[in-house]
């Protein structure tokens, strides 16, 4: 519906501003038809390679990451899409995660390695099933066309309105007849000029968080796990850094938004996303994993009309379906021996950085010597051992 | 003469709908058809995990001899039932299912075999073709359910009945402990 109404906008446009600067609205129109035209051309071929080539993507074999892999085949199974998609790794210590693909049989998923370390298994499925419902969903093509949409507007508002300035306003052919049609004309031409690319702006970001609650129903519906996505939507939601090489156009492919900062709430109409606690909420307060109850706990949440189009309630029936437990990995990755690794790698470099050297022992004991340190061995307290001391300036040095 | 051209008319718009309902339901047909190849796959796939499994497990659990013979034996019945029926396949891997979930259980009193790689790579091929059948087995099921309800309502149980579409059958994996009341003993 919104994508008609832009679509309607952008053909008022052309509309009007052919009767102002050729005479005729035919004109105008198919000047407005060949600029979506050609840009949707280029976004239709060029999109996703577009896409990940800003974002610095790197694309992984199934043996690089075997736990990646399967988590994105298993929701490929469970949304019963046919073809695997590709799967991409950008290396970012951002949290974040996109779809792209003109198609569903031609669809890559790319996530950032931060994330990739900071979910656990039933949250990275969660994510990822979100992703594989823009695929099957078809987003990635509804918004790729909505966001031309959206450009041709721009820049046809904007060149008619530099053509407008520079002409001035005794050259303009329409109004030659005089009268007050041809003002009437000119009037809503100007406001049209000005309005059609906010107005087109807001149904864009409309749309956009539209789908992304649809996806995150999907989501629920292939994890039966709402959980899931929900806790992960909250570590995104507080890591609160931008993701490099995203840009306006490609915001809306990201799971969360990728420019959103600590502590700056944003505005609900100017959105690609929907606020991250609005989603957690009602993703929480769903009974079981089916559509229905995904639209239940939305209307609970927010009122009025839901978001689930009406055809995909009426394929879901009325069909029980029962959440499932969390997975045995339940614990995040990032569990206590790493935590310890990291501790003591820290304080290594705390130490190296006051000129101590280390010097590990058989028996697994680290030695640290103080700079001033004035014998040539050193006694292990534990085992006993005499270690030698080899002073890093000495072993640096070519002879030594 | 009009009678005649609304008759022809009210034809040609039964068969648009009849053609429309038909096409539907050998959609949803095929639909069940793959999900259920899906099944096989990945059933098939996990057939080929466990003589690895156990070949990777056996030097490390010396005292667990019969929990490793369940599995191969479960094994050796899933494997003759591949081209039985949705009901009694789902008997005999689900069984597979919970003498591999034992199997992986006893797994955490051997901390030897947690540090060895060759397993890790193993659990989480094993993890995630248990995730899979799953998930495999619930899009079956809905897709069963979407054939079924085609068939069931009206009017598209009408063309069903005259074309011979008779619906799928679900897949349900029978797990042997959920079935059985849990016995305490005293002794």
């Amino acid at each position: 519906m919104l994508v008609v109404l832009m679509g309607a906008l952008l053909l008022a446009l052309g509309y009007f501003l052919g009767l102002i600067f050729f005479d005729s609205a035919v004109g105008g129109v198919v000047i407005a038809l060949i600029i979506w035209g050609v840009m949707n051309l280029v976004a239709f071929f060029q999109g996703d390679s577009i896409l990940l080539g800003i974002s610095g993507a790197r694309k992984i074999k199934p043996s690089d990451n075997p736990r990646l892999y399967n988590i994105v085949e298993e929701m490929k199974i469970a949304s019963g899409l046919e073809k695997m998609p590709d799967i991409y790794i950008i290396d970012d210590p951002a949290l974040n995660a996109f779809a792209t693909g003109r198609s569903p049989n031609r669809a890559s998923v790319a996530i950032t390695s931060g994330l990739l370390q900071k979910l656990n298994r039933d949250e990275l499925q969660g994510v990822i099933g979100h992703e594989i419902a823009h695929i099957k969903n078809r987003d990635v093509l509804l918004m790729v066309m909505v966001s031309v949409l959206l450009g041709s507007i721009v820049i046809l508002a904007w060149y008619a309105s530099r053509f407008m300035f520079f002409a001035g306003a005794g050259r303009r052919s329409s109004v030659r007849g005089g009268g007050q049609l041809g003002i009437i004309i000119i009037l809503v031409g100007v406001v049209l000029m000005i309005l059609a690319p906010i107005a087109a702006q807001l149904i864009y970001y409309a749309v956009s968080r539209k789908r992304e609650y649809l996806a995150d129903a999907s989501s629920a519906l292939y994890t039966r796990y709402p959980e899931g996505l929900a806790s992960a939507l909250e570590k995104l939601a507080t890591s609160g850094t931008g993701v490099r090489g995203a840009n306006k156009a490609t915001a809306p492919m990201y799971i969360v938004n990728p420019f959103r900062k600590k502590g700056i709430s944003l505005q609900s109409l100017t959105s690609t996303h929907p606020p991250v606690a609005e989603r957690v909420r009602i993703l929480r307060a769903m009974g079981g994993a089916s559509l229905t109850d995904y639209e239940q706990a939305y209307r609970q949440a927010k009122g009025g009309v839901g978001v689930i189009p009406a055809t995909a309630l009426a394929l879901d029936g009325a069909k029980p379906m029962a959440l499932r437990a969390p997975s045995a990995e339940a614990k995040p990755v990032e569990d206590f021996p790493q935590r310890i690794e990291r501790a003591r790698e820290t304080s290594g470099l705390v130490w190296r950085l006051n000129n101590y050297e280390t010097i590990p022992c058989d028996c697994g004991t680290t030695l640290r010597i103080p700079p001033n340190f004035p014998l040539p061995t050193i006694k292990c307290p534990h085992c006993g051992k005499i270690n030698y001391i080899v002073y890093r300036s000495q072993s640096l040095a070519p002879n030594g | 003469m009009l009678a005649v051209w609304v008759f022809v008319g009210i034809v040609v718009v039964l068969i648009i709908i009849f053609a429309a309902i038909f096409n539907g339901l050998v959609r949803l047909r095929n639909q069940v058809k793959n999900a259920w190849a899906q099944i096989d796959v990945q059933l098939k796939r996990r057939h080929d995990l466990i003589p690895n499994l156990i070949e990777t497990v056996k030097g490390y659990m010396k005292h667990e001899r019969e929990t490793l013979e369940a599995v191969t034996k479960a094994r050796n019945l899933a494997m003759k039932a591949v081209s039985a029926g949705a009901g009694e396949r789902g008997k005999v891997e689900g069984e597979l299912s919970s003498a591999l979930a034992r199997l992986l259980a006893v797994v955490e009193r051997y901390p030897n075999l947690k540090a060895n790689e060759n397993f890790l790579a193993l659990q989480e091929e094993l993890t995630s073709t248990e995730n899979k059948i799953s998930f495999s087995r619930q899009y079956y099921n809905d897709s069963v359910l979407n054939y079924n309800n085609q068939t069931q309502m009206f009017p598209s149980n009408i063309v069903a009945a005259m074309t011979g579409f008779r619906g799928g059958e679900f897949f349900e994996i029978k797990v042997a402990e959920e079935r059985e009341v849990p016995k305490v003993s005293f002794g």
